[in-house]
Order: C-alpha cells, then sequence, then structure tokens
C-alpha cells in the first residue's frame, strides 16, 4: 500500500464534504441516489475480479464471486442514475401567474 | 496500472465531482448527473479496454442482468417506495464491495502476496461492506414492513453489540498481524453481518433517515477500503465522495431530532416515556369541519403546509397540491415547509412533493420558514406530530427538548390533520393540539383533503 493513496483519500473527502455541504436540502434524496451509483464504481473493482481470475484453482470461485459482484454492482450503477434522472426531472419550477 | 488509465480515472474522477456539484441547485442538477453518467461510462469501458481483462462470458452476463435489474427497479418502483430502494441499493454496493474482497482475499493468499497493508485495507472493505449489507436489508425489511417498524430491544442489548463489535475488531487486527487465516477472515465476516442486522434492530422508523445515511457512508467506506485493496484510485476518490455525503447527512439528521450519532445507535427509543399527566383530559381541543377549514382558509394571505410522514403514508401529495392550485387560484400564497427529518429519509417529503407537480421554489427549509412564522395566516399540518411539537422548544422535561421544530404554533392559524389524538413516533404528548389557535381536523389525510379540493371547487 502507498501512501499516496492515503493523501487522495484524505483530499478526495475534503473536496467531497465541501462540494456536499453545498447541495441544496431539496435534492437529499437525489443525492443519496446519486452517490450511490457513483460509488457503484466499485463495478470497476469487480470486473477485474470477474475478468482476470489469476489462473489457479480459484478461478471458478473467482468468476462466480467477480460475476455476482458484477451483476450488484451494475444493478445500483444503472437504477442508481436511472432513478435520479427520473426524480430530478420531477423538479420543476412553475411558471405561476402571481 | 499505466498512464492510459489513470489518464482514464482521473477524467472520470473529475466528472463525478462536477456531478455532485450539479446538486446544488435543481436547475442544474441534471447537467450534473450527464457528467457523473459519462465519468461512469469512461472509468467502465476503460476498465474493460485495458488489456487486463482475460474473460468476457462472465462479465457480459452479469452487465446484461445488473442492466437489467437496475433499470426494471428504476423504471416500475413508485416514488412512494424510494426509502426502500435507497436501503436496497446500498446493500448490492456493499455486497459488491465484500465480494471483491474476498476474492482478492483468495487470489493474494495463493499467490502468497497477503502483506499486512493490504490485509488491513480488506479487513476494512469486507467489515464496513458485510455490515453495510445486512445493516441495510434489515433497514430495508423495516421501510417494506417485512419487519416489525417499531424498535426491537431486549435487556442487555448494547453488551451483546458492543462485545459483538468488539470481537470482530480484534479478529480484524489478529488478521494484520496473521493474515493467513481463513477461518479467522471468514468469521469474521459473518460477525459483521451479524452486527449489521443487531445494529439496525432497535431502531424505530422515525430514525431510519440516520440509518439510511449511515449506511450510504459506509457503503462509500466499502468502495474506497476496495480502491485500496486493488489499488484503484478511482475507487478511493469515488469512496470517499459517497463516503462523505453519507456522513453529513447524517449529521445533519441527527442535528435535526438533537440527538449524537451514538444516542440513535444505542439510545433505542424503545419505551416511549407516555406522560399524559395533565394534558389529555384536562384540555380541551377545538375540532374543525371541512366547512370551517374551507372558511378560514379563504381568509388567508399566506398560507402554509407542513407534511410529515403520515402525508406519505396517506398518498396524499397529489391532493395536497390541488388543494395548493386551488388556494393559488384565488390569490393566496402557499409555501411548504419540509423539516429535514419528516419522512423516512433524507428530502423524502421533497421528492413526493416534486412527484405531484408541487414547485421546487415553494419547498423551504425549516430554516428559511421560522423568521416570518408569525405573518403566516394558517399552517396545514398534514401527518406531522414530533417536527411541529412546541414542547421542544418550551418544556426542559420532554425527552424531545431542544429539537429544532417548525414553529407552527407562532401562525395566526393552525390546522392540524391527524387521524385520531395518539402520540406521535416518539410517544410524546403534543400541547400544540390544545393551543386556542389550533383546530383539529380529524379523519384520513386524502380524504380529508380530497374533500377539501371538493368544496373549493363547487364555488
Amino acid at each position: 500500500m502507498q501512501i499516496e493513496l492515503i493523501y487522495i483519500l484524505i483530499l478526495a473527502g475534503f473536496v467531497g464534504f465541501e462540494i456536499i455541504k453545498k447541495v441544496t436540502p431539496t435534492l437529499h434524496t437525489p443525492l443519496m441516489s446519486a452517490t450511490n451509483a457513483i460509488s457503484g464504481i466499485s463495478l470497476v473493482g469487480s470486473l477485474v475480479a470477474a475478468g482476470v481470475a489469476g489462473g489457479g484453482v480459484n478461478s471458478d470461485i473467482s468468476h462466480l464471486l467477480g460475476f455476482v459482484a458484477v451483476t450488484a454492482a451494475t444493478i445500483n450503477v444503472v437504477g442508481g442514475f436511472m432513478i435520479t434522472e427520473r426524480m430530478l426531472k420531477m423538479f420543476k419550477k412553475k411558471e405561476r401567474k402571481s | 496500472m499505466n498512464y492510459y488509465m489513470e489518464f482514464v480515472y482521473i477524467i472520470s474522477s473529475i466528472l463525478f465531482i462536477l456531478g455532485l456539484k450539479g446538486l446544488s441547485h435543481p436547475e442544474t442538477a441534471r447537467r450534473g448527473m450527464h457528467y457523473a453518467e459519462v465519468g461512469m461510462l469512461l472509468a467502465v469501458v476503460g476498465t474493460l479496454l485495458s488489456g487486463k481483462i482475460i474473460t468476457w462470458e462472465w462479465i457480459i452476463t452479469g452487465i446484461v442482468v445488473g442492466s437489467a435489474v437496475g433499470a426494471a427497479m428504476a423504471i416500475f418502483m413508485p416514488m412512494t417506495a424510494m426509502p426502500q430502494r435507497i436501503a436496497l441499493s446500498h446493500a448490492f454496493g456493499a455486497l459488491a464491495a465484500v465480494l471483491v474482497g474476498i476474492n482478492e482475499f483468495i487470489e493474494k493468499g495463493h499467490l502468497g502476496e497477503l502483506t499486512s497493508g493490504l490485509m488491513g485495507a480488506l479487513g476494512f472493505e469486507v467489515l464496513f461492506g458485510a455490515l453495510t449489507v445486512t445493516g441495510s436489508l434489515m433497514a430495508f425489511g423495516k421501510l417494506n414492513e417485512m419487519i416489525k417498524g417499531a424498535p426491537i430491544t431486549y435487556k442487555g442489548q448494547n453488551v451483546v453489540n458492543i462485545s459483538l463489535f468488539a470481537v470482530t475488531v480484534g479478529l480484524f487486527v489478529y488478521l494484520i498481524f496473521f493474515p493467513y487465516e481463513p477461518v479467522i477472515f471468514y468469521t469474521m465476516i459473518g460477525l459483521s453481518l451479524l452486527i449489521g442486522i443487531f445494529i439496525v434492530l432497535p431502531i424505530g422508523g422515525a430514525d431510519m433517515p440516520v440509518v439510511i445515511s449511515l449506511m450510504n457512508s459506509y457503503a462509500g467506506l466499502a468502495a474506497a477500503a476496495t480502491g485500496f485493496a486493488i489499488d484503484n484510485k478511482v475507487l478511493i476518490i469515488a469512496g470517499s465522495l459517497d463516503g462523505s455525503s453519507g456522513f453529513i447527512l447524517s449529521i445533519i439528521m441527527s442535528k435535526a431530532m438533537n440527538r449524537s450519532f451514538a444516542n440513535v445507535l444505542f439510545g433505542a427509543v424503545g419505551t416511549p416515556q407516555v406522560d399524559t399527566t395533565n394534558l389529555a383530559e384536562a384540555r380541551p381541543i377545538t375540532r374543525f369541519g371541512i366547512e370551517d377549514t374551507k372558511f378560514v382558509l379563504e381568509q388567508a394571505e399566506r398560507v402554509v403546509v407542513v407534511p410529515g410522514y403520515g402525508m406519505a403514508v396517506a398518498q396524499a401529495q397529489h391532493t395536497v397540491r390541488e388543494l395548493s392550485d386551488e388556494l393559488e387560484k384565488r390569490g393566496i400564497k402557499v409555501e411548504f415547509a419540509i423539516h429535514p427529518v419528516a419522512g423516512r429519509m433524507p428530502g423524502h417529503m421533497n421528492v413526493l412533493l416534486a412527484e405531484a407537480n408541487v414547485s421546487y421554489d415553494q419547498l423551504l427549509e425549516m430554516e428559511a420558514i421560522n423568521p416570518t412564522m408569525d405573518t403566516v395566516d394558517v399552517c396545514i399540518v398534514i401527518g406531522a406530530n414530533d417536527v411541529v411539537n412546541p414542547a421542544a422548544r418550551t418544556d426542559k422535561g420532554s425527552p424531545i427538548y431542544g429539537m429544532p421544530i417548525i414553529n407552527v404554533d407562532k401562525a395566526k392559524t393552525v390546522i392540524v390533520m391527524k387521524r385520531s389524538m395518539a402520540t406521535g413516533f416518539a410517544g410524546i404528548e403534543n400541547p400544540l393540539f390544545y393551543e386556542p389557535n389550533t383546530k383539529m381536523l380529524f379523519g384520513d389525510a386524502k380524504k380529508v383533503l380530497q374533500e377539501l379540493v371538493t368544496e373549493f371547487k363547487k364555488v
């Protein structure tokens, strides 16, 4: 493990903190489904697990674990972004006469 | 890790950050999500083309199945089921992290590359991941009413939970020094799964916003730990964005309930102190009928609606909007005041009202509405109770004393729509109901509102 990864973690944490503080409370539910979709990036990790399988005796288990992980993460990525869009579409500003 | 992949991942990370930045306003939110989607596409396609992938059939099957299930859930799930869906998706995300962690443990174990550092990352990954899987499934079960929504408590619960947690952490520490111990590794995962169940067991429906936010945070941390384990920077960045988002939401939710994290997790509002001493029988309430309500509303210039979980249960959001339209037609200003913990997840009321076509600039936060509450002619409280209980402001002995509330009692007239005189989730008597300016309108929120709208339309 390299120290630079810890740098990245901490700095990204700060960036996240500052940005999310500014998210309007009205959009807190879309925020949750959006961050959920984004953290479905573990899909990338799952891809490697499912597709690389470093040979040897365990490659079947690797493929199976990877397959389930890819499926679960894809559900989050695809479903998460779609439902966020669906919600955001509903937030409209009405033109009112007054 | 080659430069090509690093480049793709850094672009993805920037797009994710820009995407979340868009959520600061409803107008920029959708464009922001498009950025984030492109970022995700880049990261996934980039990984697929990186040359590291050898077998494709599992990946393709997984992506096809996952996309189909995800899309079906996104399209067909009703907005009212949003809290459940969010809880479920935390479970999926965490499950992926745990499985990748187990895989990494097996692979690296075989190659003899399980260093203490790697084990530390893997440990965090499966610990947070596993407890998020079961914790979120429990939350899902409670929200979906498959499990009793009320807190489930027993004697010595906190002792059991804390010892379980201590043992699990102990195993984790052991593994860091002696990583080649599959039995310990899997036992640790098993115990984390148990912790997830036990930790949510005593938490009741009204505390769900905190639990959901916390699970959001844990799922993010699990993803970030995965990034450490497989040395992938975009995972660390996306994971910490998710982690900090959940963390901030948990803080906002806890503050809105005037409770600490620890209190929500270990405090189990299990046995509500039903303190009805001098309030219940002694003081009279004023009942209102449909016509009285209509009369008062017609005289108003400014009306504020305060929705609560009861509105979601009664599915009354569309009827509320119809009423608001009728009032606006008569030149009455209508706004909605939303308490941060109204409902079962952060932003629950906002989503329901947006679905019912309420304009987002009518949705006001508690802090925005309170200072001008005394200029409000009529405040309509629909299915909210504890979040408008003035005892939080005045009664030092009240369990909710100090909790920020929407000061509806300062409005000239308050109309409370409620099924009965039953207490809210916290089981606390609400002095608001006995105030001289409070009128009680009993009945199912949706039915009552429907009658009111019909009455308005008659004219």
